[in-house]
Protein backbone atom coordinates (compact mmCIF):
# COMPACT_ATOMS: atom_id res chain seq x y z
CA UNK A 1 0.00 0.00 0.00
CA UNK A 2 1.72 3.09 -0.99
CA UNK A 3 2.67 5.83 1.82
CA UNK A 4 2.20 2.99 4.35
CA UNK A 5 4.34 0.32 3.28
CA UNK A 6 7.91 2.40 2.88
CA UNK A 7 7.37 4.09 6.32
CA UNK A 8 7.69 0.48 7.71
CA UNK A 9 10.71 -0.52 6.41
CA UNK A 10 12.46 -2.52 9.41
CA UNK A 11 15.67 -2.04 8.13
CA UNK A 12 15.30 2.01 8.02
CA UNK A 13 13.43 1.77 11.41
CA UNK A 14 16.45 0.21 12.68
CA UNK A 15 18.97 2.40 11.46
CA UNK A 16 16.96 5.73 12.79
CA UNK A 17 16.53 3.27 16.45
CA UNK A 18 20.48 3.49 16.24
CA UNK A 19 20.64 7.31 15.61
CA UNK A 20 18.48 8.34 18.23
CA UNK A 21 21.00 6.14 20.72
CA UNK A 22 23.75 7.96 19.62
CA UNK A 23 22.25 11.42 19.57
CA UNK A 24 20.29 10.89 22.82
CA UNK A 25 21.75 11.37 26.09
CA UNK A 26 19.46 13.55 28.42
CA UNK A 27 16.44 12.52 30.20
CA UNK A 28 13.71 13.06 27.34
CA UNK A 29 9.96 12.81 28.69
CA UNK A 30 7.73 12.87 25.49
CA UNK A 31 4.49 13.05 25.46
CA UNK A 32 2.12 11.21 22.63
CA UNK A 33 -0.79 13.81 22.64
CA UNK A 34 -2.71 11.51 20.12
CA UNK A 35 -4.44 8.19 20.94
CA UNK A 36 -3.56 7.48 17.51
CA UNK A 37 0.11 7.55 18.46
CA UNK A 38 -0.68 5.66 21.53
CA UNK A 39 -1.84 2.97 19.69
CA UNK A 40 1.10 2.74 17.28
CA UNK A 41 3.63 3.30 19.28
CA UNK A 42 2.15 0.04 21.52
CA UNK A 43 1.60 -2.04 18.25
CA UNK A 44 4.85 -1.61 16.44
CA UNK A 45 6.64 -2.36 19.97
CA UNK A 46 8.24 1.58 20.16
CA UNK A 47 8.46 1.76 23.55
CA UNK A 48 10.28 -1.06 24.28
CA UNK A 49 13.01 -0.51 22.11
CA UNK A 50 13.96 3.44 22.94
CA UNK A 51 17.08 4.06 24.96
CA UNK A 52 16.13 3.87 28.87
CA UNK A 53 16.90 7.67 28.86
CA UNK A 54 13.66 8.24 26.50
CA UNK A 55 10.33 7.94 28.35
CA UNK A 56 6.68 8.23 26.13
CA UNK A 57 3.88 9.41 28.17
CA UNK A 58 0.32 9.58 26.87
CA UNK A 59 -1.92 12.29 26.39
CA UNK A 60 -5.56 13.59 26.34
CA UNK A 61 -5.90 12.50 22.99
CA UNK A 62 -8.33 10.25 22.78
CA UNK A 63 -11.90 12.11 22.43
CA UNK A 64 -13.70 9.35 23.60
CA UNK A 65 -11.84 9.45 27.19
CA UNK A 66 -11.69 13.54 27.57
CA UNK A 67 -15.84 13.47 27.11
CA UNK A 68 -17.49 13.99 30.41
CA UNK A 69 -20.07 11.82 31.99
CA UNK A 70 -22.39 14.43 31.43
CA UNK A 71 -22.23 14.42 27.48
CA UNK A 72 -22.83 10.35 28.14
CA UNK A 73 -25.96 11.16 29.87
CA UNK A 74 -27.07 13.62 27.69
CA UNK A 75 -27.16 11.14 25.01
CA UNK A 76 -28.55 8.47 27.38
CA UNK A 77 -31.36 10.69 28.32
CA UNK A 78 -31.82 11.24 24.38
CA UNK A 79 -31.94 7.50 23.32
CA UNK A 80 -34.57 7.26 25.77
CA UNK A 81 -37.00 9.76 23.94
CA UNK A 82 -39.73 8.30 21.71
CA UNK A 83 -39.21 8.66 18.23
CA UNK A 84 -35.86 9.23 18.71
CA UNK A 85 -32.73 7.60 16.17
CA UNK A 86 -29.32 8.37 17.95
CA UNK A 87 -26.60 7.78 15.80
CA UNK A 88 -22.56 7.70 16.87
CA UNK A 89 -19.31 6.08 16.27
CA UNK A 90 -18.65 3.13 17.64
CA UNK A 91 -16.61 3.95 20.46
CA UNK A 92 -18.90 5.40 22.73
CA UNK A 93 -21.44 2.26 22.91
CA UNK A 94 -19.77 0.92 25.71
CA UNK A 95 -18.18 3.99 27.44
CA UNK A 96 -20.42 4.05 30.97
CA UNK A 97 -22.07 7.19 32.24
CA UNK A 98 -23.45 8.11 35.42
CA UNK A 99 -25.87 4.79 35.59
CA UNK A 100 -26.10 3.09 31.98
CA UNK A 101 -24.57 3.08 28.87
CA UNK A 102 -25.16 3.17 24.88
CA UNK A 103 -25.02 -0.51 24.40
CA UNK A 104 -26.98 -1.45 27.50
CA UNK A 105 -29.62 0.76 25.99
CA UNK A 106 -29.46 -0.28 23.22
CA UNK A 107 -29.85 -3.78 24.71
CA UNK A 108 -33.15 -2.41 26.19
CA UNK A 109 -34.48 -1.19 23.14
CA UNK A 110 -33.38 1.75 22.00
CA UNK A 111 -32.84 2.59 18.27
CA UNK A 112 -28.88 3.48 18.63
CA UNK A 113 -26.75 2.85 15.07
CA UNK A 114 -23.35 3.21 15.01
CA UNK A 115 -22.65 5.42 11.70
CA UNK A 116 -18.77 5.40 9.65
CA UNK A 117 -19.05 9.00 8.81
CA UNK A 118 -21.56 11.90 9.59
CA UNK A 119 -22.76 11.71 6.30
CA UNK A 120 -24.18 8.47 7.38
CA UNK A 121 -26.67 9.81 9.99
CA UNK A 122 -27.93 12.42 7.61
CA UNK A 123 -29.01 9.60 5.08
CA UNK A 124 -30.42 7.81 8.48
CA UNK A 125 -32.06 11.38 8.60
CA UNK A 126 -33.47 11.30 4.70
CA UNK A 127 -34.74 8.00 5.12
CA UNK A 128 -36.79 8.23 8.20
CA UNK A 129 -38.80 11.12 7.73
CA UNK A 130 -41.08 10.65 10.79
CA UNK A 131 -38.24 9.34 13.24
CA UNK A 132 -35.87 12.68 14.95
CA UNK A 133 -32.38 11.60 13.99
CA UNK A 134 -28.95 12.81 16.64
CA UNK A 135 -25.57 12.65 15.83
CA UNK A 136 -23.89 12.15 19.20
CA UNK A 137 -20.41 14.01 17.73
CA UNK A 138 -17.46 13.72 19.82
CA UNK A 139 -14.08 14.52 18.04
CA UNK A 140 -11.14 16.74 17.67
CA UNK A 141 -10.43 19.08 14.88
CA UNK A 142 -9.56 16.49 12.16
CA UNK A 143 -13.57 14.95 13.00
CA UNK A 144 -15.29 18.16 13.90
CA UNK A 145 -15.19 19.88 9.93
CA UNK A 146 -16.60 16.10 8.99
CA UNK A 147 -19.45 17.49 11.95
CA UNK A 148 -20.17 20.51 10.43
CA UNK A 149 -19.91 19.15 6.64
CA UNK A 150 -23.07 16.93 7.78
CA UNK A 151 -24.73 19.92 9.30
CA UNK A 152 -24.24 21.88 6.02
CA UNK A 153 -26.07 19.05 3.84
CA UNK A 154 -28.86 19.16 6.68
CA UNK A 155 -29.56 22.47 5.65
CA UNK A 156 -29.07 22.29 2.03
CA UNK A 157 -31.62 19.36 1.56
CA UNK A 158 -33.84 21.34 4.19
CA UNK A 159 -34.02 18.41 6.98
CA UNK A 160 -36.09 19.20 9.81
CA UNK A 161 -35.52 15.63 11.91
CA UNK A 162 -31.88 15.89 12.02
CA UNK A 163 -29.42 17.40 15.23
CA UNK A 164 -26.60 16.92 16.89
CA UNK A 165 -25.17 16.09 20.55
CA UNK A 166 -22.06 17.89 19.98
CA UNK A 167 -18.51 17.57 22.39
CA UNK A 168 -16.12 17.92 20.17
CA UNK A 169 -12.49 19.15 21.51
CA UNK A 170 -10.11 21.86 20.14
CA UNK A 171 -6.34 20.43 21.48
CA UNK A 172 -3.76 23.05 21.27
CA UNK A 173 -5.39 25.19 23.84
CA UNK A 174 -5.54 21.58 26.11
CA UNK A 175 -1.32 20.99 25.60
CA UNK A 176 -1.47 24.79 27.09
CA UNK A 177 -3.34 23.88 29.91
CA UNK A 178 -1.70 20.81 30.72
CA UNK A 179 1.63 22.91 30.33
CA UNK A 180 0.13 25.56 33.03
CA UNK A 181 -0.29 22.63 35.31
CA UNK A 182 3.19 21.63 35.06
CA UNK A 183 2.18 18.31 36.50
CA UNK A 184 4.59 16.17 34.15
CA UNK A 185 7.81 17.48 33.47
CA UNK A 186 7.43 16.81 29.57
CA UNK A 187 10.29 17.61 27.78
CA UNK A 188 9.25 17.34 23.97
CA UNK A 189 5.81 16.92 22.43
CA UNK A 190 4.69 14.15 19.62
CA UNK A 191 2.04 16.42 18.10
CA UNK A 192 -0.73 14.47 16.29
CA UNK A 193 -0.69 14.21 12.63
CA UNK A 194 -4.45 13.99 11.36
CA UNK A 195 -5.38 17.05 13.22
CA UNK A 196 -2.53 19.20 12.44
CA UNK A 197 -3.70 18.28 8.66
CA UNK A 198 -6.43 20.35 9.49
CA UNK A 199 -4.72 23.29 11.66
CA UNK A 200 -1.38 23.19 10.74
CA UNK A 201 1.52 24.18 12.59
CA UNK A 202 0.73 27.48 13.73
CA UNK A 203 -1.23 27.31 16.81
CA UNK A 204 1.28 25.00 18.29
CA UNK A 205 4.15 28.08 17.88
CA UNK A 206 3.51 28.99 21.52
CA UNK A 207 4.75 25.55 23.10
CA UNK A 208 8.27 26.75 21.79
CA UNK A 209 7.91 30.39 22.13
CA UNK A 210 6.49 30.53 25.59
CA UNK A 211 7.79 26.95 27.52
CA UNK A 212 10.49 26.27 25.28
CA UNK A 213 10.24 22.91 24.59
CA UNK A 214 10.51 21.51 21.38
CA UNK A 215 7.22 19.79 19.73
CA UNK A 216 7.05 17.89 16.15
CA UNK A 217 4.04 17.13 13.87
CA UNK A 218 4.47 13.34 13.29
CA UNK A 219 2.96 10.90 11.14
CA UNK A 220 1.70 7.21 12.10
CA UNK A 221 3.93 4.57 11.00
CA UNK A 222 6.55 3.34 12.98
CA UNK A 223 9.55 4.93 10.65
CA UNK A 224 7.72 7.98 11.22
CA UNK A 225 7.33 8.15 14.83
CA UNK A 226 11.07 7.05 15.04
CA UNK A 227 12.29 9.70 13.14
CA UNK A 228 10.23 12.22 14.94
CA UNK A 229 11.34 11.44 18.04
CA UNK A 230 15.19 11.79 16.68
CA UNK A 231 14.17 15.23 15.38
CA UNK A 232 12.84 16.05 19.19
CA UNK A 233 15.75 14.50 20.65
CA UNK A 234 17.78 16.47 18.62
CA UNK A 235 16.63 19.85 19.64
CA UNK A 236 16.51 18.25 23.54
CA UNK A 237 20.48 17.62 22.80
CA UNK A 238 21.07 20.99 21.20
CA UNK A 239 18.86 22.85 24.11
CA UNK A 240 16.68 24.58 21.49
CA UNK A 241 13.07 24.22 21.41
CA UNK A 242 11.41 24.55 17.95
CA UNK A 243 8.13 23.25 16.24
CA UNK A 244 8.97 21.15 13.57
CA UNK A 245 6.69 19.40 10.95
CA UNK A 246 7.98 15.11 10.31
CA UNK A 247 4.52 14.70 8.59
CA UNK A 248 5.30 16.59 5.66
CA UNK A 249 3.58 14.79 3.39
CA UNK A 250 -0.28 15.03 5.29
CA UNK A 251 0.09 18.17 7.04
CA UNK A 252 1.06 21.67 4.91
CA UNK A 253 2.42 24.18 6.89
CA UNK A 254 -1.11 26.11 6.95
CA UNK A 255 -3.10 22.57 7.38
CA UNK A 256 -6.23 22.66 5.64
CA UNK A 257 -7.73 26.09 5.40
CA UNK A 258 -11.05 25.01 3.35
CA UNK A 259 -11.92 22.45 6.14
CA UNK A 260 -11.13 24.96 9.18
CA UNK A 261 -13.65 27.66 7.20
CA UNK A 262 -16.35 24.46 7.26
CA UNK A 263 -15.67 23.99 11.05
CA UNK A 264 -15.69 27.23 12.10
CA UNK A 265 -18.47 28.61 9.52
CA UNK A 266 -21.22 25.98 11.99
CA UNK A 267 -19.11 26.06 15.00
CA UNK A 268 -17.92 29.11 17.57
CA UNK A 269 -14.72 28.13 20.40
CA UNK A 270 -16.53 27.27 23.53
CA UNK A 271 -15.39 26.06 27.10
CA UNK A 272 -14.95 22.86 27.29
CA UNK A 273 -14.87 20.11 30.51
CA UNK A 274 -12.10 17.82 29.92
CA UNK A 275 -12.34 14.49 31.91
CA UNK A 276 -9.43 14.87 34.58
CA UNK A 277 -8.60 18.34 33.51
CA UNK A 278 -11.82 20.65 33.91
CA UNK A 279 -12.68 23.30 32.07
CA UNK A 280 -10.74 25.00 29.50
CA UNK A 281 -11.40 28.29 28.06
CA UNK A 282 -12.07 28.50 24.11
CA UNK A 283 -11.52 24.34 23.56
CA UNK A 284 -15.31 23.44 22.97
CA UNK A 285 -17.17 24.44 19.87
CA UNK A 286 -20.44 25.15 20.02
CA UNK A 287 -22.93 25.33 17.06
CA UNK A 288 -23.54 28.98 15.78
CA UNK A 289 -26.62 31.16 15.71
CA UNK A 290 -27.41 30.46 12.20
CA UNK A 291 -27.15 26.95 13.20
CA UNK A 292 -28.59 26.46 16.54
CA UNK A 293 -31.78 24.65 15.19
CA UNK A 294 -29.67 21.52 14.83
CA UNK A 295 -28.30 21.53 18.55
CA UNK A 296 -29.80 18.41 19.99
CA UNK A 297 -29.73 19.47 23.64
CA UNK A 298 -31.99 22.72 22.85
CA UNK A 299 -33.72 20.73 20.70
CA UNK A 300 -35.12 18.64 23.02
CA UNK A 301 -34.79 20.49 26.21
CA UNK A 302 -32.31 17.97 27.67
CA UNK A 303 -30.72 18.82 30.63
CA UNK A 304 -28.51 17.04 33.18
CA UNK A 305 -28.66 17.81 36.63
CA UNK A 306 -25.30 15.37 37.94
CA UNK A 307 -22.92 13.43 36.91
CA UNK A 308 -21.18 10.74 38.60
CA UNK A 309 -17.50 9.30 37.75
CA UNK A 310 -16.92 6.28 39.53
CA UNK A 311 -15.16 7.43 42.61
CA UNK A 312 -12.09 4.45 41.96
CA UNK A 313 -11.68 5.66 38.36
CA UNK A 314 -8.06 7.29 37.84
CA UNK A 315 -8.64 8.22 34.03
CA UNK A 316 -8.14 11.75 34.55
CA UNK A 317 -4.64 11.00 35.87
CA UNK A 318 -3.76 8.87 33.62
CA UNK A 319 -5.12 11.75 30.15
CA UNK A 320 -2.64 14.32 32.13
CA UNK A 321 0.23 12.39 32.03
CA UNK A 322 0.28 12.26 35.77
CA UNK A 323 0.57 8.41 36.30
CA UNK A 324 -0.12 5.44 34.22
CA UNK A 325 -2.60 2.93 34.21
CA UNK A 326 -0.27 0.29 36.28
CA UNK A 327 -0.45 2.91 39.70
CA UNK A 328 -4.84 2.76 39.41
CA UNK A 329 -6.08 0.01 41.91
CA UNK A 330 -8.84 -0.81 38.95
CA UNK A 331 -6.82 -1.61 36.07
CA UNK A 332 -6.98 -5.19 35.15
CA UNK A 333 -8.90 -6.00 37.85
CA UNK A 334 -12.22 -4.61 37.84
CA UNK A 335 -11.81 -2.78 35.11
CA UNK A 336 -10.84 -4.89 32.36
CA UNK A 337 -12.26 -4.16 27.85
CA UNK A 338 -14.85 -6.83 28.18
CA UNK A 339 -15.94 -4.68 31.63
CA UNK A 340 -14.91 -1.35 31.32
CA UNK A 341 -15.09 1.34 34.57
CA UNK A 342 -13.28 4.18 32.61
CA UNK A 343 -13.29 5.43 29.36
CA UNK A 344 -9.11 4.87 28.65
CA UNK A 345 -9.89 1.14 28.88
CA UNK A 346 -13.32 1.28 26.25
CA UNK A 347 -12.04 3.37 23.44
CA UNK A 348 -9.32 1.00 21.85
CA UNK A 349 -7.51 4.25 21.50
CA UNK A 350 -7.71 4.65 24.82
CA UNK A 351 -4.20 4.33 27.25
CA UNK A 352 -5.78 1.73 29.31
CA UNK A 353 -6.73 -0.24 26.82
CA UNK A 354 -3.64 0.16 24.69
CA UNK A 355 -1.55 -0.71 27.84
CA UNK A 356 -3.79 -4.27 28.54
CA UNK A 357 -3.65 -5.06 24.91
CA UNK A 358 -0.20 -4.90 24.64
CA UNK A 359 0.11 -6.84 27.68
CA UNK A 360 1.34 -4.17 29.96
CA UNK A 361 -0.18 -6.40 32.90
CA UNK A 362 1.84 -5.09 35.99
CA UNK B 1 -10.40 7.99 16.57
CA UNK B 2 -8.11 10.34 14.33
CA UNK B 3 -7.12 7.55 11.90
CA UNK B 4 -7.03 8.27 8.15
CA UNK B 5 -5.78 6.24 5.72
CA UNK B 6 -3.78 6.95 2.78
CA UNK B 7 -5.82 6.08 -0.53
CA UNK B 8 -6.25 6.89 -4.43
CA UNK B 9 -8.93 9.18 -5.83
CA UNK B 10 -9.93 6.26 -8.91
CA UNK B 11 -13.33 8.62 -10.24
CA UNK B 12 -14.92 11.74 -9.26
CA UNK B 13 -18.80 12.41 -9.39
CA UNK B 14 -19.74 15.86 -7.90
CA UNK B 15 -18.34 15.92 -4.82
CA UNK B 16 -18.11 12.65 -4.43
CA UNK B 17 -14.70 10.50 -5.24
CA UNK B 18 -14.48 6.73 -5.31
CA UNK B 19 -11.50 5.84 -3.72
CA UNK B 20 -9.04 2.39 -3.26
CA UNK B 21 -7.21 1.05 -0.93
CA UNK B 22 -5.67 -1.60 -1.05
CA UNK B 23 -7.73 -3.18 -3.81
CA UNK B 24 -10.90 -1.92 -1.61
CA UNK B 25 -12.67 0.66 -2.93
CA UNK B 26 -15.39 3.38 -1.91
CA UNK B 27 -17.49 6.32 -1.68
CA UNK B 28 -15.61 9.32 0.01
CA UNK B 29 -17.47 13.11 0.53
CA UNK B 30 -14.87 15.75 -0.83
CA UNK B 31 -16.23 18.48 0.97
CA UNK B 32 -13.80 19.09 2.77
CA UNK B 33 -10.97 18.84 0.42
CA UNK B 34 -12.64 19.98 -2.74
CA UNK B 35 -8.96 20.53 -4.34
CA UNK B 36 -8.59 16.30 -4.69
CA UNK B 37 -8.09 15.36 -8.19
CA UNK B 38 -7.95 11.96 -10.45
CA UNK B 39 -5.29 9.83 -9.16
CA UNK B 40 -4.20 11.73 -6.26
CA UNK B 41 -4.01 10.08 -3.12
CA UNK B 42 -5.56 11.93 0.14
CA UNK B 43 -6.25 10.88 3.12
CA UNK B 44 -9.76 9.57 4.17
CA UNK B 45 -10.80 9.80 7.48
CA UNK B 46 -14.51 9.31 8.51
CA UNK B 47 -15.92 8.70 4.86
CA UNK B 48 -14.23 12.59 4.10
CA UNK B 49 -11.27 13.01 2.34
CA UNK B 50 -9.26 15.79 5.02
CA UNK B 51 -6.14 16.31 2.90
CA UNK B 52 -4.35 15.65 -0.21
CA UNK B 53 -1.28 14.00 -0.12
CA UNK B 54 2.00 15.58 -0.85
CA UNK B 55 3.70 13.37 -3.10
CA UNK B 56 6.63 14.76 -3.42
CA UNK B 57 7.04 15.34 0.22
CA UNK B 58 6.56 12.21 1.24
CA UNK B 59 9.53 10.77 -1.45
CA UNK B 60 11.74 14.09 -0.08
CA UNK B 61 11.28 12.96 3.79
CA UNK B 62 12.37 8.99 2.65
CA UNK B 63 15.37 10.70 0.06
CA UNK B 64 15.94 12.82 2.96
CA UNK B 65 16.57 10.51 5.71
CA UNK B 66 17.85 7.63 3.83
CA UNK B 67 20.87 10.34 2.37
CA UNK B 68 21.70 11.66 5.92
CA UNK B 69 21.96 7.89 7.20
CA UNK B 70 24.11 6.54 4.36
CA UNK B 71 26.27 9.76 4.92
CA UNK B 72 26.57 8.89 8.70
CA UNK B 73 27.67 5.36 7.69
CA UNK B 74 30.29 6.21 5.53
Amino acid sequence: MKFLKEYRDSKLAGEILEKIKKVSKKPAKLMEVCGTHTVSIFRHGIRDILPHNITLISGPGCPVCVTPNKHIDEAIELCRRPGVILTTFGDMMKVPGSESSLSAEKALGADIRIVYSTLDAVDIAVNNPEKEVVFFGIGFETTSPTIAAAVLRAEREGLTNFSVLGAQKLIPQAIRALLDNNETGINGFILPGHVSALIGIKPYEFIAREFSIPAVIIGFEPVDILQGILMLVKQIEEGTARVEIQYSRGVPQEGNPHAMKVLFKVFEPSDAVWRGIGTIPGTGLKLRKRYRKYDAVKKFGIEIRESREHPGCRCGEVLRGVITPLECGLYGKACLPEHPIGPCMVSVEGTCAAYYKYGKRS
Amino acid sequence: MCLAIPAKIISIDDNIAEVEIAGVTRKVSLDLAPEAKLDDYVLVHAGFAIQVIDEEEALKTLELFKEILEHEVS
